[in-house]
């Protein structure tokens, strides 16, 4: 039993049974100042060899790969917003405009979406409608127009949790904890059960339709046994994408916090960094502009599993009771 | 810059770490504005406008750097009494002439000197002998073959001694009230009208700049084709110079003005020149009918003054790296074996001529016109009018395939079978898979390995050349024509390796770095003798191998050396990193400020010092006052640092070089929505224009049949036309499709649907995209009207992972005149709700709005726009 | 504005001073307006997200695999212990009736589960390990365990059609299999509520104390109703009791559910899962009912309806709450908006 620490703060190597484990390895995602140039999707897939997972325009700005997946380990958010950014003047305010479009924007992707909503990878938002037509949006160019603008980016990826529930549903061990900390999917083990696709609090990890195994972010698991960076920190031409020990990685995500309140930037906050949080903390944390789920991110995470104990208390005496009351009725039944 | 050059923006990103202010001026919001402190949108096109703005914000405030404009600029600078500004002839400056639809540039001048740029000189002299003489070859060349002959950074500039400065900036006619006279009206409320940028929000630009450029602090200008892709497209790096200048911001730390380029090595590709007007090294390409001898093209050429007064070393040793023991002092270095400029020969003039049927074969190398070029359709119908076309790329481009599925295929214009051209595709190695340099903005030179073999047919673009050479070397030898001897004289013996024989491309950077009689690699430009005892193949690129190392192969971190990093690749000119340092002190040589210290002189060891290589002669003092007569860099004081000018200055004022004017003017784009606001002159009246209105019809300005102006640029996840990137699924798969941005305000008007399809309509063509709906645009007040913006990506064609319509069918090829570089950053359209018709009705749809605009064959085509022209306000 | 220059880097003559690395950018530092006005310190009101995708992935499971499985597990394992109860009371009927579906269900349970993972050698990865953490894991063992002792039981009641030899060893190892079996069956009728209670699912997870009972109740129902619908009325009173007890357990425990989940119920009573929620609502009803009435007269007929329609509000159930899972994992709203919630509350509880 490697990984029966289901709640609470926890080293996961040494708690997984590593005897002289090293750091615990991870990333640091500073939202503040990606550029959105997608190096980390492409290096990526590159370098684990991901295939290609669709060609359809999204319209979630220029985000054309939706969310994280089978075969997207890294994703770039792209979110357009009529608000402003610390200090940063963007003009809009002396500008003739009008209302702003974000708002419609998102209904027509999420209307396309359709009753799934995007949950699988690459769906097409639908919206499409060709042809002509006049209908167009309804707003008219307005005096009380729109008065801000800011346009926020963020390479999203696992989060390689201190207590992952993915890992502790597999059944068949395929998903592991690696001595830096992070999980990783022995794809040689994986039997498609597909259990822990909905066991994930944030939605990474998903099935391959073709072969019905699972894959996700191994957080470069082959370059980090060679000393290597992962593939994606190691494109980011301006370090969004932080990776090192956790340890120092939290120390240097406070101080740049404490760095953009300062400036002005008072929105600027950590997400996924408190290891007292819903799963022990994440083994890649953020920094975000802007509420988690503005993002595509759970506001309050929970590894299900930290109520597993109570489930099983309950599947117990309600198994007692089946019992029961199954030759009860023998009882309560006449000749 | 952070949409296109991600890369480099990690270096701007530790400029704002490190206190910096960014500042991103663009008609939309990219991935730049979005981590930029101020966005500016600007109406596309109105650039000088803004510079200008700023100008006279400096001038009229007196915040310019005093001293080092005194010093370091030509503002003191006397100019001809006869020279008349566009404030006297309503747009235009003096030496207009109809008939040629150019400038003669003699009023230009400096008073009491003849200043000439290389070809300048020339320029005016076939000017007027084809005035009086009517010598109609010479008038022809002045024509088509101005600006094409001002290749060459040199300027001659003949009796120095004479010049007339007035250092107290007083004068009349010195540069600097000339400047301040020019731009006078270009007030924050004229900018505002013309740019649509808000006077508060002007002014907040104007403080940023100047309060950040001064002795302790230094601002840098950055852009990329959204400067140059316009009918004015030099002149808005030239404001760009003005303003620096005259803030101090050249030579500096911190300061200048970065070009930042389309591909990894079009820097390289301008040293060692793909243009048809240059020899390496920016020695123009010589003359037919003046330049019978080396002499003549040398004494032409060569300015007497500044480093371009050594301009016959540098000419000799490249005849020599051509041509070898061939090239003798007897035989002029074989000068004669030189191919002679015969007009313009520039991309676009070579399309008209295609189309006119006198260009019967092409090489496409690494390009596809029928996606890249402007007005993609006289692109494919030029080709298709061709004998032969050889294509060399990675994979079946448009440009290999237009052929069979071109625009004009589906349309029913052009049959396959009735097309002659025979066309070879021939698969090209990508850099990874070769050895080479790349030399990037900052002029550095990194050498790239080959890291695996090209597969299959695909060979490298040196293989291609040398053994092509070296066939037809073949095929000539034992030929006894006089014509042959140029092919089989020339140095053609790199050694090959390898199964396929590839040639070395080290022993090419060698050839390229030059050698001693003896063999010897050269180390330095200075080293180079005009007697033929130095052969050198590029002589600003010599050093590159001193030593006998390539120095372009250094790779040491730089947490291992110097913060300059002088071992990491190797820039020319000798390794510098910051041209024309010597402006980062004072004239007496001490650093303008201990904070920005970078090259200073030290008296005690009596030479030039600091964080990088001296950019001027290492022992001159400050003091150094040239003696009368004397020649080259001799002739330039202590207190001259922009040594490669004939007078040492930073010229504010272009006496002769350009072909458009000594300042930059503002004139609207050839298509724009509005009048010019400033003068009765619409725009630029140099501009070159296609001859073929039939496959080139312009708009007229302020049509309502073309409301909205439409610019066009690139995504980060593609890469120009695509060719290296919509054939690769990771990169595809980032931007599946063609799209146009346009502001919520637009897609009200239009009518237009936030991811719906939208049609795009100019008087060349007509494209169909998907929509998107963005805060990023956003509209402009314009002079008395809102101005609409539409934003358009042009990677996209029919071929390849994602396909779609590509933006240049809708582009024109109206051109600057100095560079030729066509104008697709601004310019007119219409756009509707829907998808394009197919078929013949696509091209009955542009017919229809020709028809509508009421376009004619003379639409847009007049170069002079005002009468008053010639005499004086 | 930036009109009060940054001190910022200095070039000085020993080299560069106060230089900072590219991830330490000023952002929205120098734009010279008021700052602070980005990010409202207080989460707004208005549910917002990801241009409205999913946050979590749904299940893939196919439903006529799964929800099958949920259903036909439950079966198994109520008809084992009914099977027992006959095996002691000596009901050969009931016990004959009992050992066959169960058998039926348990073979038909490893069917769809193999056949969601796509191959049958799939399943054995599954008995790589034992891992409390997974309740899949669990099950997996806990049915490994059962199959062979419903096997044995059931072959006994076709020991005519085995050969002699066999017949004798079936016949002495099949009570003690049977009565063994008691021990496993019941959890597997009840940890089906775990396995989907286990999961980042709002529906399932938020309901994971009355999952256990509910399925365990649904099970019982199930399964008395489809014993009581295949053995001879004169026997079949132990199933109607089991099977209304079962029902009416289940009837009790729905609301109780409701309350739990409040708003995040809402995927329970819309749309599809709705719909065959409140039939197996009316099912329950039904079924109570006719059983009720063929406990007091006897009747084939009220047997085979009532206990098929018991039978129905169970296979109805398990669906239900199959699909009223997917549902509440594909919308946002119900992961963001009760996250959001405990957000609010636990800072008002700081407050």
């Amino acid at each position: 039993m490697t990984d029966n620490l289901l709640e609470g703060r926890g080293d996961p190597a040494p708690d997984s049974g590593y005897p002289q484990p090293p750091p615990r390895m991870g990333f640091f995602t500073d939202t503040s100042v990606c550029i959105g140039c997608k190096a980390c999707e492409v290096a990526c897939k590159e370098w684990n060899s991901v295939p290609e997972d669709g060609l359809s325009l999204l319209g979630m700005s220029y985000d054309n790969t939706g969310m994280l997946g089978a075969d997207t380990w890294r994703h770039v958010a792209f979110i357009e917003q009529d608000r402003p950014l610390g200090r940063q003047n963007n003009a809009v305010a002396l500008m003739p405009a009008g209302p702003s479009s974000t708002g419609r924007n998102q209904e027509v992707v999420a209307a396309g979406l359709g009753e799934r909503h995007g949950a699988q990878l690459g769906t097409d938002t639908g919206a499409v409608r060709p042809g002509p037509d006049p209908g167009g949006p309804t707003q008219p160019v307005t005096a009380d127009g729109r008065t801000e603008l800011r346009w926020l980016m963020a390479s999203d990826v696992c989060k390689h949790c201190t207590h992952a529930a993915c890992l502790d549903v597999c059944p068949t061990g395929s998903l592991f904890r690696t001595e830096f900390g992070t999980v990783v999917v022995q794809e040689d083990i994986c039997n498609g059960c597909g259990y822990c696709v909905p066991a994930c609090p944030y939605g990474v990890i998903d099935q391959r339709k073709d072969d019905g195994r699972v894959w996700k972010c191994t957080l470069c698991y082959d370059r980090l046994t060679v000393g290597q960076e992962p593939a994606c920190a190691k494109a980011c031409p301006t370090e969004s994408i932080q990776f090192g020990p956790l340890d120092e990685l939290r120390e240097r995500a406070a101080h740049r916090v404490e760095q953009l309140h300062g400036a002005g930037v008072t929105e600027a906050r950590l997400y996924g960094d408190d290891p007292d949080d819903g799963v022990g903390g994440t083994g890649a944390f953020f920094l975000l502009l802007d509420e988690p789920e503005v993002y595509g991110f759970p506001p309050d995470p929970v590894v299900t599993t930290r109520d597993l104990p109570a489930m099983w208390r309950h599947t117990a005496l309600a198994a007692l009771g089946v019992a029961v009351a199954g030759l009860a009725a023998f009882a309560g039944a006449r000749r | 810059m952070a949409e296109c050059h991600p890369v480099g923006f990690q270096w701007v990103m530790e400029a704002k770490a490190r206190g910096a202010t960014l500042v991103h001026v663009d008609p939309r919001l990219t991935r730049t504005g979005a981590l930029a402190d101020l966005h500016v949108p600007i109406r596309a096109g109105t650039d000088i406008a803004l510079l200008g703005g700023l100008i006279n914000h400096v001038l009229s405030n007196g915040l310019e750097f005093r001293e080092y404009v005194v010093h370091y600029t030509n503002a003191a600078t006397i100019v001809n009494e006869d020279f008349r500004d566009t404030e006297d002839l309503d747009g235009l400056f003096s030496g207009w002439r109809d008939d040629t639809a150019s400038y003669s540039t003699d009023s230009w001048q400096y008073e009491g000197v003849r200043v000439a740029s290389a070809a300048g000189k020339r320029e005016q002299g076939t000017g007027q002998t084809a005035r009086e003489s009517g010598d109609e070859r010479a008038l022809h060349r002045h024509v088509t073959g101005r600006s094409h002959e001002h290749g060459s950074h040199g300027s001659a500039l003949e009796d120095l001694h004479n010049l007339r400065r007035d250092e107290t900036l007083e004068d009349p006619r010195c540069v600097f009230q000339l400047l301040k006279r020019h731009y006078r009206r270009y007030t924050p409320q004229t900018v505002a009208k013309i740019c649509g940028i808000p006077e508060e929000l002007f002014r907040q630009l104007a403080e940023t700049i100047t309060v950040n450029s001064n002795r302790d602090r230094t601002t840098a200008w950055a852009y990329a084709v959204g400067w140059t892709q316009h009918t004015v497209g030099v002149q808005y790096i030239r404001a760009a110079s003005v303003l620096q200048l005259l803030l101090g911001n050249i030579g500096r730390p911190g300061g200048g003005i970065l070009a930042l380029r389309g591909h990894a090595s079009i820097q390289g590709s301008t040293d060692i020149p793909t243009l048809y007007n240059l020899l390496p090294g920016y020695l123009p390409m010589p003359h037919p009918d003046s330049h019978g001898s080396l002499d003549a093209y040398v004494a032409d050429d060569s300015a007497e003054t500044g480093y371009w007064g050594n301009m016959r070393s540098y000419a000799v040793s490249l005849l020599k790296a051509y041509w070898g023991d061939a090239a003798t002092a007897d035989n002029d270095f074989c000068f004669d074996y030189l191919p002679r400029i015969t007009g313009d020969h520039s991309t676009y003039r070579t399309v008209q001529a295609q189309l006119d049927g006198t260009c019967k074969g092409y090489f496409l190398n690494g390009q596809n016109p029928a996606v890249g070029s402007a007005n993609a359709r006289a692109q494919r119908l030029g080709m298709a009018n061709l004998d032969w076309l050889v294509v060399r790329d990675f994979t079946l481009i448009e440009s290999a395939t237009w052929w069979q599925d071109g625009s004009e295929i589906e349309s029913g214009e052009l049959r396959t079978e009735d097309i002659g051209t025979e066309v070879f595709f021939l698969p090209a190695a990508a850099h990874t898979e070769k050895d080479g340099s790349f030399t990037n903005t900052q002029r550095m030179l990194q050498w790239h390995h080959k890291a695996v073999e090209p597969p299959g047919d695909a060979r490298s673009d040196l293989w291609f050349w040398y053994h092509l050479g070296r066939r037809i070397r073949a095929k000539l030898a034992g030929s006894t024509a006089e014509r042959d001897r140029p092919v089989l004289d020339l140095t053609w013996d790199y050694s090959t390796s390898g199964p396929h024989q590839e040639p070395s491309a080290e022993e090419v950077l060698q050839e390229i770095n030059g050698r001693k009689a003896d063999g010897s690699n050269l180390s330095s430009y200075e080293e180079l003798a005009d007697d033929g005892s130095t052969a050198c193949g590029c002589w600003i690129y010599c050093g590159a191998y001193a030593g006998g190392v390539n120095q372009t192969a250094r790779r040491k971190p730089h947490t291992e050396q110097h913060w300059v990093a002088p071992e990491w690749g190797w820039a020319w000119p000798a390794n510098r990193r910051l041209l024309y340092n010597r402006a980062s002190a004072d004239p007496q040589g001490r650093p303008w400020s201990e904070r920005k210290a970078y090259i200073w002189w030290n008296p005690e060891q009596g030479r030039w010092t600091g964080h990088d290589v001296p950019d001027f002669q290492p022992t001159k003092p400050p003091d150094y006052r040239p003696p009368e007569g004397a020649k080259r860099q001799d002739a330039l004081s202590g207190v001259d640092p922009f040594i490669m000018q004939a007078d040492g200055k930073g010229w504010l004022y272009v006496p002769a070089g350009l072909t458009d004017g000594p300042l930059p003017t503002h004139y609207e784009p050839q298509e724009s929505p509005v009048p010019n606001l400033l003068y009765g002159q619409q725009q630029n009246p140099a501009r070159q224009l296609s001859r073929r209105r039939d496959v080139d019809p312009y708009h007229p300005a302020g049509s309502d049949v073309f409301p909205y102006v439409l610019t066009t640029y690139r995504l980060t996840e593609h890469h120009t036309a695509g060719g290296m990137s919509r054939w690769l699924p990771y990169l595809s798969e980032l931007q599946p499709e063609l799209f146009c941005e346009v502001s919520p305000e637009l897609a009200a008007v239009a009518g237009l649907d936030h991811l719906g399809w939208a049609t795009i309509v100019t008087a060349r063509g007509a494209i169909e995209t998907r929509v998107l709906v963005t805060d990023r645009m956003v509209p402009v007040r314009v002079h008395d009207r809102t101005v609409y913006q539409v934003g358009l990506p042009y990677h996209w064609g029919r071929n390849g992972l994602t396909t779609g319509d590509s933006a240049n069918e809708l582009t024109h090829m109206a051109l600057d005149p100095d560079v030729h570089i066509q104008e697709v950053k601004a310019l007119t359209c219409d756009i509707r709700p829907g998808r394009r018709p197919r078929g013949p009705d696509r091209r009955r749809l542009v017919e229809e709005y020709v028809r509508r605009a009421g376009i004619t064959d003379t639409t847009g085509t007049a170069h002079r726009t005002t009468d008053r022209h010639g005499e004086p306000a | 504005m930036s009109g009060a220059p940054d001190p910022g880097s200095e070039v000085r003559r020993d080299g560069l001073h106060r230089t900072a690395p590219g991830r330490e950018a000023r952002i929205g530092a120098r734009g010279g307006r008021r700052a602070g006005r980005g990010g409202e310190v207080v989460p707004p009101a208005e549910f917002r997200s990801y241009y409205g995708r999913a946050v979590i992935k749904p299940p893939v499971w196919k439903a006529h695999n799964i929800a099958s499985y949920l259903f036909l597990g439950g079966v198994a394992g109520g008809a084992a212990v009914l099977a027992a109860g006959a095996d002691l009371t000596g009901r050969p009927d009931l016990r004959r009736a009992a050992r066959l579906v169960s058998a039926g269900a348990t073979g038909l349970s490893l069917t769809v589960l193999v056949a969601d993972l796509g191959r049958p050698g799939r399943f054995v990865h599954m008995l790589r390990v034992v891992k409390p953490t997974s309740p899949m894991s669990i099950g997996a063992w806990l049915l490994s365990g059962l199959s062979p002792l419903v096997a044995v039981a059931a072959l006994d009641e076709a020991s005519g059609l085995l050969p002699r030899r066999w017949a004798g060893l079936v016949g002495r190892v099949a009570r003690p299999g049977g009565l063994a079996a008691t021990a496993i069956a019941p959890a597997v009728t009840t940890y089906t509520g775990a396995l989907i209670a286990d999961t980042a699912v709002p529906v399932w997870h938020g309901a994971y104390r009355e999952l256990p009972y509910l399925f365990g109740a649904s099970a019982l129902a199930a399964a008395g109703g489809l014993v009581a619908a295949v053995t001879p009325p004169g026997q079949a009173a132990p199933a109607r009791i089991a099977g209304v007890a079962g029902s009416v357990a289940a009837q009790v425990l729905d609301p109780a559910v409701h309350r739990r989940l409040g708003a995040a119920a809402e995927p329970l009573t819309r749309g599809r899962p709705g719909r065959l929620l409140s039939a197996s609502r009316w099912c329950s009803r039904v079924g109570i009912a006719l059983l009720a009435a063929s406990s007091l007269r006897p009747s084939r007929v009220l047997d085979v309806a009532g206990g098929l329609a018991l039978t129905a509000e169970s296979a109805l159930t398990k669906f239900g709450w199959f699909y009223a899972g997917i549902d509440s994992a594909a919308d946002p709203k119900y992961t963001v908006v009760p996250q959001r919630d405990r957000l609010t509350d636990t800072a008002d509880a700081t407050r």
